[in-house]
């Protein structure tokens, strides 16, 4: 197993290198002299000579890619432009925003999804199936930020259910899940955001119960005079591996996917700091936030690849 | 000395040595792969370890021996789809692949393969009788011309053109595939064709379809053969010759007739000994064989098939077997200490004598 | 050893397995197949219908899609002959609608189809090259990989900086590396099958087998992907239209028409979500004939 992990590891490594490189790049795809994309507007002239000498912009790419690798690694992405505060404090702040809507949204997403997959897979090519199958297509074809914009305009514009946007008013800092009156505030993003992943989990469930039901051994154990719910219960309990890397994996997409749907419900989330950013060109942070969120993307990615090996032994010695 | 003009009729233009000069001769072929063991370490597959005979122009040579032993590498690396380690082919007196010899190019328009599994040797998104037109097609012919030569060859291996060149290979079956594929390899007129374990997957009385094919189109098209196959009795039926291989290399070679009633090799004698008999009374009690062959990573020194033979002796063990120089045709050689006075075997003054 | 085979002429052929008249290539039966599926067919008359539109909007569309009106702002469905309403600027909203449909359906498309020429190419490359050329292709494919689709669409522009142009280079990227998985897999399949090796015995050259043995047992796999995909990159263009990364006002597209028309939802809200309603049915469509499209091609012959 240590060897797996060492092995996924040195797999994972070098595309996080890839990523950092990516990222950093992105300085110049912006038009215009990189230095500019990363300074605030008002700086002087000799400002900016002397913070291209300091950060190393009068060097090689090579060498200066290094130097912000390495700043990189200690945390240090620079100024926001927007904020002037630190790019590092505003990005793990948001992401903390951007944590508790999936953390909540995955889990809902896949006992809804799990479910309804299961109930399809059961009964291939019948109207529950047709049923359920349709709505994972709408699911996954759905977009998400218009059914918030919807979420929106039913339950807070026309019934006034539910707050609208934001977090509350005392902030994100003083949020808390314990608060019934906060918890308002998570429903209509948190549901929204499950949206695609029931549609992808509940097409690979039933998927995998169909699979699964048709293997020799659900016959066996037919043959063997087992009753109809203990065979599925069987089928659900081969299925479960492959779903969860299926949710593992969106629970990384979710987390790097989340921008739209905070920037529909104002959500002080990394998305919509990202958002922001991007409004306000504001390169380091926009580097910083896409930075950090892929590499939780790669992260998850490995998690879920030993998670997997670790319960399916099949997968270890591939 | 004066050369003497053979019939018109047996002369192919492309003929340059004569009936004497052997259509093939292999010399030292070997072909190691290199791999990764379990534990990491590099290590070679010996699938092919110095392998030399020949083929005699307008002769059958069977290729024998169990599942993994190099067979299919030995064809591969003659038609040059991979290249050898070391070692010479020399087709029709001229080495393949060198300077002052013929191009690979040269080689494989005269040198065909017919492949084992009739599924994947067909391209399954083309009409069949594409797929024989190919081969004219690349050589130059225009579509027409090459078309033509395909509904020819489609109606040489026993296939209506018409019914069935439109077809696709899922269209087909097992036997009609393979005879696709044998009209796809004669349809750029080669002089010798390899078949690799061709009629292997096919049905009992299809097999024999086939078989009896191939031996008429051998006749009509004055060809060669090298015909590899892990099945004995197909080897007997449509042999002239036999090479029996055993790990990557040759243990023996010789006559049909001889090899079939006089085996000298153990290994030959136990295959042999191995197959089923239409006769309950010659049912065998015990398997002449046991076991898997060892791994061609890590054969065993000596002779290779030391772990496995009745005889082995500590001679065996220390010294790998030559294959006994050979004259012609008739000859029976044998790679194995027991046939070697010489050799320091204590049966070897018994057996060498028989 | 006596030893005797069946002798049969090498004519008598073993029983026939199909009706000589039924002979149909591979291409041939997936449109027969397609054919026989009420559900994608109607679908697809659905996309060709919002296509037809598009192209044709100013011979359909009932009004002017630039023509503002100050007193017309924001009005209800069917308010004096406009069927769904006006948008902020009083423009009527059906009209916008038609037209979105030309940058929407565009962006839908066009990233898909560089992907897969691109892709689908590299892909090729890296299945029939050496092992070096497949190492640097697919590690570098890796990279992209490990970012979740909308966040490098949006990383890329975002740092280029919004317009047409860059979201269709952004859109491009993000999905080239998943069909370039999807054509390296294909071509590693075939190539080691055993007519490749014929091919090569035929005496062929490496671009004669590319052309005709490997790509058309490639494209099948490489079309159900990016048929797959399209539904995809209408919802991320829209996305990022959305966040302003797309068109520029006033050009009518329907992601920018919902983040414009979103700022007014205490007016009118349900005139605000015609622009998404248009996004999701387009992008339902694509999904179910992608759905259609792989059940007729994913056979194995």
């Amino acid at each position: 197993m240590l060897v797996l992990i060492l092995r996924r590891l040195a797999y994972a490594a070098p595309i996080a290198l890839g990523v950092s490189l990516v990222c950093f790049s992105l300085v110049y795809l912006a038009p215009g002299d990189p230095l500019q994309a990363v300074m605030p507007a008002d700086v002087t002239p000799d400002m900016v000579e002397m913070i291209r000498h300091e950060y190393g912009f009068d060097k090689p790419i090579p060498v200066q890619y290094a130097l912000w690798l390495w700043r990189a690694v200690q945390g240090d992405f620079g100024l926001s432009i927007g904020s002037r505060r630190p790019v590092i404090v505003d990005v793990l702040g948001s992401l903390q925003n951007t944590l508790l809507l999936t953390s909540f949204a995955v889990p809902i997403a896949f006992v809804i999804g799990y479910t309804l997959g299961a109930i399809a897979g059961c009964f291939p090519g019948r109207w529950l199936d047709r049923t359920v199958t349709g709505f994972a297509v709408m699911g996954v074809s759905v977009p998400n930020y218009w059914l918030g914009i919807v979420m929106v305009i039913a339950f807070a514009v026309e019934l006034s259910w539910l707050p609208a946007t934001g977090m509350g008013p005392r902030g994100s800092d003083a949020f808390s899940i314990f608060s019934l009156g906060d918890l308002r505030y998570l429903v209509m993003p948190v549901f929204t955001l499950s949206m695609v992943p029931v549609g992808i989990i509940a097409r690979s469930t039933r998927a995998a119960v169909a699979e699964i039901r048709g293997q020799d051994f659900v016959i066996t154990l037919r043959a063997k005079g087992l009753s109809e719910t203990a065979v599925i219960r069987h089928v659900l309990k081969n299925a479960l591996p492959q779903v969860l890397a299926v949710m593992g994996l969106q629970f990384g997409y979710l987390m790097g996917g989340s921008i739209l749907i905070e920037t529909v419900f104002t959500w002080p989330g990394s998305g919509f700091l990202l958002a922001k950013a991007i409004i306000n060109r504001d390169i380091p942070v926009l580097q910083g936030a896409i930075l950090l969120l892929s590499l939780v993307f790669v992260a998850t990615n490995l998690v879920v690849d030993l998670l997997q090996s670790a319960i399916d032994p099949r997968i270890r010695r591939a | 000395m004066q050369i003497q003009p053979l019939p018109d009729d047996d002369l192919d233009p492309r003929d340059r040595g004569g009936q004497a000069q052997p259509l093939l001769i292999v010399e030292g072929l070997r072909k190691f792969f290199r791999v990764k063991t379990q534990d990491g370490k590099p290590a070679a597959v010996k699938a092919v370890d110095d392998i030399s005979f020949t083929v005699f122009k307008g002769e059958t040579l069977g290729v024998v021996g169990e599942s993994g032993c190099g067979k299919s590498t030995l064809a591969r690396l003659l038609m040059h789809l991979i290249e050898p380690d070391y070692g010479t082919l020399i087709f029709d007196g001229e080495a393949v692949d060198s300077p002052d010899g013929i191009t690979v190019d040269t080689l494989r328009q005269q040198l065909q393969m017919v492949f084992q599994d009739s599924y994947s040797s067909l391209n399954p998104r083309m009409p069949v009788r594409d797929s024989v037109a190919f081969g004219p097609l690349v050589h130059g012919k225009t579509r027409e011309q090459a078309r033509a030569v395909a509904k020819d060859m489609l109606t040489k291996v026993g296939l209506n053109p018409d019914l069935f060149g439109p077809r696709y290979p899922h269209e087909l079956s097992g036997g009609q595939k393979q005879r696709v594929n044998i009209a796809r390899a004669l349809a750029i007129s080669p002089r010798m064709v390899i078949l690799d374990e061709a009629v292997s997957a096919l049905d009992k009385s299809v097999e024999a379809q086939v078989l009896n094919l191939l031996r008429q189109l051998k006749r009509s098209f004055s060809l060669t053969y090298l015909f590899i196959s892990h099945d004995l009795n197909v080897v007997q039926y449509i042999s002239d010759r036999v090479l029996v291989m055993y790990l990557g290399r040759v243990v023996e070679l010789g006559p049909v007739e001889d090899i079939f009633s006089r085996p000298k090799h153990p290994y030959t004698q136990a295959l042999l000994g191995s197959r089923s008999s239409m006769d309950p009374a010659r049912r065998l009690e015990e398997p002449p064989i046991t076991g898997d062959p060892p791994s061609p990573i890590d054969p065993p020194s000596g002779c290779r098939f030391r772990t496995r033979c009745p005889y082995a002796e500590a001679v065996c063990a220390a010294e790998m077997p030559e294959l006994s120089t050979w004259r012609d045709r008739e000859s029976h050689v044998t790679a194995c200490h027991m046939q070697n006075s010489a050799s320091g075997h204590s049966l070897a003054d018994v057996m060498g004598r028989a | 050893m006596a030893h005797t085979l069946a002798v049969t002429t090498p004519t008598d052929l073993e029983p026939d397995v199909l009706p000589a008249n039924v002979v149909r290539g591979y291409w041939q039966s997936v449109a027969y197949r397609l054919r026989h599926d009420p559900v994608t067919l109607f679908f697809g008359m659905v996309i060709l219908l919002i296509i037809l539109a598009a192209i044709f909007a100013p011979w359909i569309a009932p009004y002017d899609p630039y023509k503002e009106s100050v007193i017309a702002r924001l009005k209800p469905f069917g308010w004096r002959g406009h069927l769904i309403g006006t948008d902020e600027l009083g423009r009527d909203l059906l009209t916008r609608i038609i037209y979105g449909g030309r940058i929407s359906l565009f962006m839908g498309l066009a990233p898909v189809a560089v992907a897969t020429v691109v892709g689908g190419a590299l892909g090729i490359l890296a299945g029939f090259g050496g092992r070096r050329v497949n190492t640097v292709i697919m590690r570098t494919m890796d990279v992209f990989y490990a970012f979740p689709s909308v966040l490098l669409a949006v990383a890329i522009s975002g740092a280029m900086g919004g317009g047409i142009a860059n979201g269709m280079i952004a859109l491009s990227m993000v999905f080239t590396p998943a069909l370039c998985r999807i054509s390296e897999t294909a071509t590693a399949q075939v190539r080691n099958l055993d007519f490749i090796e014929a091919a090569r015995a035929s005496g062929a050259g490496t671009f004669t087998i590319l052309r005709f043995h490997v790509l058309g047992n490639v494209l099948g796999p490489i079309f159900i992907y990016a048929s797959s995909l399209v539904s995809v990159s209408i919802l991320l263009a829209s996305g990022l239209s959305f966040l302003g990364l797309g068109v520029k006002p006033p050009e009518p597209d329907w992601g920018l028409m919902l983040s414009t028309l979103r700022q007014s939802i205490y007016v009118n809200p349900w005139i605000c979500a015609m622009p998404g309603a248009a996004i999701f049915i387009t992008s339902i469509c694509f999904n179910l004939v992608s759905d259609g499209i792989r059940a007729a091609m994913d056979v194995r012959m």
